[in-house]
Order: structure tokens, then sequence, then C-alpha cells
């Protein structure tokens, strides 16, 4: 424990923006992750164990976008969308059959996509990890602020992430497909019997929750390895950043998805052994003290 | 009403229970040998190592580099009339699913040797369980020094033919302690996978970096997870601590994930880096945009040492596969594989775990990894030594490494053989 190193770093300017922006990239990303996760698990009751599978592809999608245009903006582009197709699919023709029915069932249906898109991964990309690359318009030096150091390209994936957020909650919150989203998470039946297809109203979800985790791994791309099986550790704390949260809730992803940004931003300073550890710590005072997470509904 | 029937003439009692069960295991044990024995099909060599997940490019290059020198050597009709046929595992990474697999590998598969191609977390278990078994095993991946270093850790018939972190810490201690004193920077921080040799291998480094150029102190030291997504708190960290050097001893696509997520802070133009790691092709040709002066452990490099040897190996390897590039696991399984070739050479096929031991104790192989064209698996600790250990300066074109530094094996015994005794190891 590095106490002392933590109070002098909340003493210095620099050390403050430097981290804070660190804290703030590591959430936004997570939170564009966890957001999925949430609204798939919210609506349609399932737990994606296979979200970070979306995510790794995302990445893999926009690098080979990448690579022959060079164009950034395009390779998001497919990544999210593809994705967000290929959810379409996966919810089609796997997760609806396993609707209702155990989690461990839908743990074994999940689990199976897993090993089966990682070996796709490795079938059509190889087994050796890749690296996209930094678009050209960010391959900028730091900006100085307050004399810490804020990367440009950090900038812009915290402004966009933070604008396909406030895109989902306006989506969910102020449209009529919003509105039908949240009446089905209550009362699927009741949603059915008005005359809304459910089936498609669920596919679009859990398309939904795959673009945005494509658009994460798309957005990423330039600064993280491409590898089979990278999705992996992104889910495991995108569960985390659910559970704090509330299952379920996206305004809790994002207050969730912030705090373990910024425990892990100035943990690393002041707790460098413990940095998982507190993610962990935050994860069961949350269970303890209010086990339906931050923002989460108890059960009724 | 009664219970039960008549007695048994004769009552299984706890000492006949005992007997029964030692020639039970007695004979579980030997099965394998018994079998093979009895055997005339190929010789199973078991190779364990990770063939699925982020790792996956851990089993691929290591079972390509063995397959090079297994396929030689089938092609001119086996050993004593036997071909030899190497049957990998998946272990996952996971050292009891790695002992599990081995465990399998032997007794169910008929495997006579193993070729442990795992991370150093599983090849300790591996080695307790060999231990127990007694075949020839021969760690190709685990740089862990203290594998075969320490007495207490380290098995009859267990092998290394990878690198050592010692040996590497050496040469690369003193290549580091010339470079910063040139240019006057002492304050180093360090990043490391938190693990058995990430956390080793800097100890090592550091150590003999200090030993070399005393004035070095380390400022600052981060620890981050293998195959965390982000290193973003661990680059900021670096830059908190205002260091002059860094060491990582990160590798693959976390030390590719640093290195651009640094450059994004400019951190490479602020401090003198050294990287063990960074020399692999492909860590190089899959970093964009390679800061220049970077400092690297040759790793696998076609130019180091620059033979006719070693580009032909480099040649084969790579027209063999496409589907990943060259790199240190590709040598160090090939050596493993050659080691247990030429052992069973002379041993006319027999795949018994302690007359090969015997014979591979001392054994000395042409090999176009050696500083001199050879290398020698050590009888005294069973490793591997005389294999290059380079530093040099990266650059982003071939050969990707230029100035290079080949440190002399005669130091680098000495040095050890103090170390081993400041550890208690002789």
């Amino acid at each position: 424990m590095k106490l002392e190193a933590l109070i002098a770093c909340f003493g210095q300017m620099s050390c403050v923006v430097t981290q804070s922006t660190s804290a703030l990239i590591i959430g936004m990303l997570l939170f564009l992750v966890a957001s999925g996760v949430t609204l798939i698990f919210g609506v349609l009751n399932v737990v994606n164990f296979a979200h970070g599978t979306l995510y790794m592809l995302g990445a893999y999608i926009a690098y080979t976008i990448y690579q022959p245009t060079e164009s950034y903006a395009l390779a998001v582009l497919g990544g999210a969308l593809g994705v967000g197709v290929f959810g379409i699919l996966f919810e089609r023709f796997l997760i609806s059959r396993v609707y209702g029915q155990d989690v461990l069932m839908q743990l074994l249906v999940c689990y199976g996509v897993v090993l089966v898109m990682d070996d796709v991964v490795k079938i059509v990309w190889g087994v050796d990890f890749m690296k996209m690359g930094m678009p050209a318009a960010f391959r900028l030096p730091p900006i100085r602020i307050g004399g810490g150091f804020v990367p440009p390209f950090y900038l812009f994936l915290i402004g966009i992430s933070m604008v396909i957020g406030l895109g989902l909650w306006f989506v969910i919150t102020r449209t009529r497909y919003g509105k039908m989203i949240r009446a089905a998470a209550v009362n699927p039946s009741m949603v059915s019997a008005l005359g809304i297809r459910t089936p498609v109203l669920f596919a679009s979800v859990f398309g939904l929750g795959a673009l945005l985790a494509g658009a994460a791994g798309a957005l990423a791309a330039p600064v993280r390895a491409l590898t089979p099986g990278m999705g992996f550790s992104i889910v495991i704390e995108s569960f985390i950043v659910t559970v704090i949260g509330g299952m379920g809730s996206i305004g809790g992803a994002f207050a969730a998805a912030l705090l373990l940004g910024f425990a892990r931003s100035f943990g690393s300073v002041g707790f460098p052994l413990f940095v998982d550890g507190l993610m962990f710590l935050i994860m069961g005072l949350v269970l303890i003290f209010k086990p339906a997470g931050l923002f989460g509904r108890p059960p009724r | 009403m009664k219970i039960g029937g008549e007695k048994p003439a004769r009552s299984l009692d706890r000492r006949n229970l005992m007997k029964g069960a030692a020639v039970l295991g007695a004979t579980t044990l030997a099965m394998p040998n018994i079998v093979a024995a009895q055997n005339k099909g190929p010789i199973k060599i078991g190779f364990p190592s990770v063939f699925s997940g982020i790792f996956a490019l851990l089993g691929q290059s290591s079972s390509a580099g063995a397959r090079m020198e297994i396929d030689k050597v089938n092609a001119a009709g086996g050993i004593n009339g036997r071909k030899l046929e190497l049957v990998t595992r998946d272990s996952k990474g996971k050292p009891d699913e790695a002992t599990k697999v081995v465990r399998d590998l032997v007794n169910s598969d008929g495997c006579e040797i193993i070729l442990d191609a795992e991370t150093s977390a599983s090849a300790f278990a591996v080695q307790e369980l060999v231990r127990e078994i007694g075949v020839l095993c021969i760690h190709t991946n685990s740089e862990t020094s203290s594998l075969t270093a320490n007495p207490k850790i380290a098995a009859a018939t267990c092998f290394r033919s990878a690198r050592q972190g010692i040996h590497d810490a050496i040469g690369g201690g003193q290549y580091a302690a010339e470079q910063v004193r040139k240019k006057n920077l002492f304050k180093f921080v360090t990043a490391a996978p938190d693990y058995a040799y990430g956390r080793d291998n800097t100890a090592e480094f550091m150590e003999y970096a200090k030993y070399f150029e005393p004035r070095i102190e380390v400022v600052d030291q981060a620890w981050p997870k293998l195959f965390q997504p982000d290193f973003t708190e661990v680059v900021t960290k670096i830059l908190q601590a205002k260091p002059q050097a860094l060491y990582t001893a990160q590798f693959a696509g976390d030390l590719v994930a640093l290195i651009d997520q640094g450059l994004l802070y400019g951190l490479f133009d602020k401090i003198e880096t050294f990287s063990v790691n960074l020399g692999d092709y492909g860590v190089l040709t899959q970093v964009k945009q390679l800061p220049p002066g970077l400092h690297s452990g040759t790793r696998y490099n076609r130019t180091v040492p620059p033979t006719p040897e070693n580009e032909a190996f480099y040649t084969e390897y790579t027209k063999r596969n496409t589907d990943h590039k060259i790199c240190n696991w590709s040598w160090e399984n090939a050596t493993g594989a050659k080691f247990m070739i030429e052992a069973l050479k002379k041993n006319n096929g027999g795949t018994d775990g302690k007359k090969l031991a015997e014979i591979m104790s001392d054994m000395k192989i042409d090999s176009p990894f050696g500083v001199d064209g050879t290398l020698t698996m050590r009888g005294s600790d069973h490793t591997v030594i005389n294999y290059v250990v380079g530093y040099g300066v990266t650059v982003p074109k071939e050969p990707y490494i230029r100035d290079v530094f080949t440190a002399k094996w005669g130091p680098i015994l000495e040095h050890e053989a103090d170390w081993k005794k400041r550890k208690g190891y002789v």
C-alpha cells in the first residue's frame, strides 16, 4: 500500500489530470460493453456470457476494414453494425431457444459460442496477435493540461463514448421504441397482447446490446492487441460493473463503470498490488449493503 | 431378520487392503511403460501447451518448432524403426488442467516422454507430477530460473531447453548498465506481468543492472495482470514516478498494447526503455509506430547469430508456418525436441526416463542457436546453456534489431554460480 503516494497525487494537479483522464477512458469503454450486458439482462433476462466475444468480433471486423481503407470511421461503423447483425442472428438461432430456461442452460449456450467464435477467429485471422495501428489523425503528442498528460485519442474516445451513452439514454427514455423495451422488461406478455411483435423486439434489443459491444471493441482496437479470446477479461469486468450498477440499469452501469475506472486509475497509485482486488472489494461491499446494486431495483 | 450374508472365509483386513492398493498402484504406474515396451508403434511424445484462448500462439509456435525436428527424424525412418508421434493437448493455460492433461497423456494415450510447452505457471505443477511418474520431461518454454536451479524444486528426469531468466538478466543487466551510464540515467521503473515469470525476471534483471551500475535505483514498480485489456493505469503510474528508464518483462500482445498505449502519452520520448521480449518478430511487426531506440533482448532473430544454419531454420519455419510468425518459443521447442531425439538415438529408442536423463546430462548438440554452433544441456541443473544472450536497439524494418551486444558465457556462468550460492541452491 502506498497511501503517501496517493495523497501526494491528490496534491498535484498534473497527477489528478493524468489519472482522471485515465479513469474516464477505462470507465467509458467499460460502460459501452457493460451497458449491452445490462440491457440484454434487463429486457430478456439473459445473462450473456458471450458478450466478450462480441467485443472481440467488433475489434477484428474493424481491423479488417481498416487495413485496406485506413478509415477509422468506417472501421468503427463496420465493427459495430457487423456485430449488431451477428447479435440478431445469435439471438434468433440460439438465445431465443433458452428464454426462461435455467441460467446454466444459458451459460452452456453462451460458452459454446465463445469457444466456437474463438476458433473461427483463429481460422480466419490466425493465432498471432494483431494491431490495427493508430489512425493518422490521432498520431499527436499528448495535450498538457495542468501539467498532466491527456492523449487526444483518449479525449476522442471519451467524447464518442459519452455521445453513444447519451444516445442510448435518449432511445430508452424518450422514444416509442424505448417505451416498448421498458414495457417488455416489466411484462412481455402484456406487450405481446398489445400487438407488438416481441420476438422482433427481443432480437433488436439483443442486436443493440451486441452493437454496443462491437462499437467498444472497434473503438478500442487502435490501442489494444487483438487476439483470439481477448474478450474474456473484459467480460469479467463488465459483469462486475453490471452487478455494482444493478442488473438491468443503464444509469447504474454508467456510474459503476466510472467508479471502477477511478478505482483502477487512482488505485494503481495508492494500492498498486490490490487494483483488481479493489474492484472485487467494491463489488462485495455493494452486494452486502445494497444487494440489488447501486441503481438496481430489489426483486418484487 | 439378519441383514447381510455370511462373512467371507477371509475378511479384507487393513493389511491386505494396503497390500492390494500397493500392487494396484505399482501396476498403474508401470502400465504405460509395459504397454509401450510391448508396442511396436510410434514413440508417443506428450505435448501439453495452450492451444486455445488469448495465449494460443504459445501452443501453435511451440508445436511448430518441435515438429520441425520430429518430422526430420521421421523422414529418415524414425529411431530404431519407430516413428515419433507428437500428441498435443490443450491445458488452456491452467496449472490444474496441465497436470490432468499430462496424467492423461501418460496413462491413457501411452506417451512415453513429455515435451512440456507450458507457461511457467503450469510448468511447476507439471514437474511435480513428473517427479511421481518418472518419464523424461523437457520444459520447453518456462524461463523461470528456480524451476531447474532450485534443487528442492528440480526433478531427476526433468530438463529445460528454454532460455533461463537468470542468464538473460546477467547479459541484459550488463547491457542496460552500460547504456544508462553513457546517458547518466539511473532512476528505473519496472512493469511486468504479475506471476512467477514476471516477478522473477524483473527481480533478476534489476539485481544485475544494479550490480553492474550501483547508481541504478528502482523508484516504482507496476504489476499488471496477464492479458489485462487496458494498460492506461500502468502508463500513467509510470509517468507519475518520473523515471529516467523503464524495464519491462511484458510480452506478446500485452507488450504491444503497453507500447501503443504508452505512445499516446509520449512515454518513450521521455525515458530509456529496456524490454527483454520486444525483439520477437510478432511484436516488432505489430507495433505500427515503433519508437526509435528501444532496447530489446534478441529472443529469436534470423540474424542473431548471423549464420547460414540460423537463416536456414528461419526459412524453413516460415515456409512451413504461414499462420503465425516465428518467435522465441519456436527455437526453444525445436531445441527441446532435438535434445530428446539425440538422447533417444543414443538409447536405441528406449524411453526409460532415468536412462534418458543420464544420457541427456551434459549432452552437447549442434544447433543454429548456440553462440559457437552448439548447445549444452548442463548436467548439474538440467538446463540448456551456450545459447545467444543478446541485446540491441530495435528498428522498424528488417533486421528489426541493430547494434547487437552478445553476452559472453564465461562471465554469465560465473555470475550465475554466485547467484546460486546466494540463493542457497548450491
